[in-house]
């Protein structure tokens, strides 16, 4: 059996829930996002792919510090937020947000290889039988496009649990509120005597990843033979 | 239907430029790849903008640079079977056909379900998914669902194209037949002069993205007897065969021809080229061919370097080739006999 402290478990049921928030958050932008990218002719195309992959080429820790200038009392959206009375730093949401924008690009990137797979004439045949863009984006681009977004989903999840920097930044590492496993296991390395404790959790994340991995492979295997 | 284009749309190196009325229900596109067939097809049914000009269908405008009238494409009620059948894959057979259907406008839904599934033959498919159907399954699913959307313009892009011969000859039938008996007018796109002849009365020739020719599908092939390899195909609809020896004679309106393949239909098409009937002025004392036909010329044509003889056998037409030194000495004039010798296996039944 493994020795997991109170904390530890608080920790786990933290992760899970900020990745699973972070990941339905983005869904539908992500979908948004990737219907633009791959169907829509406009100026500035290029620019928005370089801005939706950038959080995966810049250090988490980057994206913190930006999320923290952004969202902070005086920040831009942040001082709108702390005018309503929602404060966003060192909080749960912060977390959300933070491993929402690092995952974005994997969940857009998968998107967007699923409704690249699909024909363009299927589309043109949709408009031909009367309907309308929305409406074949309904019936046809999404129903096609749902392998890609199951892969992008479970890979964002993945992602997001695993999310470090970023997150310590905008969220901080308070046992019970924003402390996720990651952290936890950071907190429990910076101790010489936790060595046992930041194992165990460590074996906990291998596990979490492993059956959110095996069912995103199974997924994709089903998805694929279906198609 | 009466349809008017003139319009013109830029590729860079390529250019669809056309200026055309045409009028009639079965009306072909006809031309070698790259020559704008798809193009145009695309602009007609909405899915390409043309740069200028005007497009109007039975007199309503479809599009007008002028006027900045552009209707999209579901709007225009023009519907497409195309090349690959572009099934719905995530769909069954019967939400297939039903996805034109339930978007057409309640007033215009004026075709049966049933009778289209019968005319078809798509009952026992309905409940099945559209991965797993046959290629000639897959296209009358397509033709039937475009069908159902009550177009009052029917596009058929190619689509034997990626057919092979036996389900190509056997989805022709279903082309013609749902149109004439759904009452809606066609505009068939294909690089096959036989698909035109069996499918269209009114041809439009299309060369390098422009309009070269409106002519009859029967002109046309005629036209093009010269330039082709194979020459003019004739088309003959013979009736039901009976064993003759180690081949097989089949009645050809009131003449009967011996053909050495067999068909186990009550009729059928055979193509025969103009390439394969030898013409004598008078009847040979013996001959090897076991076709030896007494006609009468009714005309001569000249395609390319090659002059074509209508012949008339017995109340049915055969077009042969031959050079003109041949006609000089023969002296093939309109209205001789002449005697035209085609051997049994020159002949091909075409599958149905």
């Amino acid at each position: 059996m493994i020795p997991l402290a109170p904390t530890d478990y608080d920790a786990i049921r933290l992760s899970l829930q900020v990745s699973l928030a972070a990941t339905l958050l983005s869904l539908p932008f992500g979908f948004a996002v990737a219907y633009l990218i791959t169907f829509v002719r406009f100026r500035g195309r290029v620019l928005v792919e370089v801005l939706v992959n950038l959080p995966l080429t810049l250090p988490p820790v980057v994206v913190g510090y930006f999320l923290l200038l952004l969202l902070g009392k005086h920040g831009w959206l942040g001082s709108l937020f702390n005018a309503a009375g929602i404060r966003l730093i060192f909080t749960l949401k912060a977390a959300v947000i933070a491993c929402a924008v690092v995952g974005f690009p994997l969940l857009v990137r998968s998107m967007r290889i699923g409704m690249e797979g699909i024909d363009p004439q299927l589309i043109n045949a949709s408009r031909t039988l009367g309907a309308r863009w929305y409406d074949t984006l309904l019936t046809v681009i999404l129903p096609l496009s749902f392998p890609g977004l199951v892969a992008g989903s479970s890979l964002m999840f993945a992602r997001s649990l695993g999310e470090f920097g970023a997150t310590i930044i905008v969220a901080g590492n308070i046992p019970g509120v924003t402390q996720t496993i990651p952290l936890a296991i950071y907190e429990y390395a910076s101790s010489p005597t936790s060595e046992t404790m930041a194992l165990s959790l460590c074996i906990v994340s291998v596990a979490i990843s492993l059956v959110v991995l095996f069912l995103h492979e199974s997924m994709a295997k089903k998805m694929a033979r279906k198609n | 239907m009466q349809l008017s284009m003139a319009i013109r749309k830029n590729y860079g190196s390529f250019t669809l430029s056309t200026d055309v009325t045409v009028f009639g229900d079965r009306v072909g596109i006809f031309g070698v790849s790259g020559s704008g067939k798809s193009t145009l097809v695309s602009v007609l049914a909405g899915l390409v903008e043309p740069d200028v000009g005007e497009i109007f269908l039975n007199g309503e405008c479809l599009f007008s640079s002028l006027n900045g009238i552009n209707f999209r494409p579901e709007q225009r009620r023009i519907a497409m079977v195309f090349q690959q059948h572009c099934l719905f894959p995530h769909l069954s057979v019967k939400n297939n056909l039903l996805y034109g259907f339930k978007r057409c406008p309640e007033k215009y839904r004026s075709i049966d379900f049933s009778a289209l599934v019968e005319v078809l033959k798509l009952e026992e498919l309905l409940g099945r998914g559209v991965t797993n159907l046959s290629g000639g399954e897959k296209q009358r699913v397509a033709l039937g669902r475009a069908i159902l959307a009550n177009p009052r313009l029917l596009l058929m892009d190619e689509p034997l194209s990626a057919l092979d011969d036996t389900l190509r000859f056997q989805i022709i039938p279903y082309l013609k037949s749902v149109s004439s008996e759904f009452g809606i007018p066609y505009l068939f796109i294909s690089h096959s002069l036989v698909e035109m002849r069996l499918m269209v009365d009114t041809v439009l020739a299309f060369e390098k993205g422009v309009m070269v020719g409106q002519t009859t599908s029967e002109q046309l092939a005629r036209n093009r007897m010269g330039s082709s390899q194979v020459g003019y195909i004739n088309l003959l609809k013979l009736g039901r065969p009976s064993d003759e020896g180690s081949l097989y004679a089949y009645p050809w309106g009131a003449a009967r021809l011996l053909l050495s393949e067999k068909s186990e239909r009550d009729e059928s098409v055979a193509e025969l080229s103009s390439k394969d009937i030898i013409i004598f002025k008078q009847h040979p004392e013996a001959i090897s061919a076991r076709n030896l036909l007494q006609c009468k010329v009714c005309s001569l044509f000249s395609s390319g370097r090659r002059i074509g003889v209508e012949l008339d056998c017995a109340g049915n037409t055969l077009i042969s080739e031959v050079v003109q030194d041949a006609v000089n000495e023969l002296g093939i004039v309109p209205g001789s006999t002449v005697f035209a010798a085609v051997k049994a296996s020159a002949f091909r039944i075409l599958p149905g």
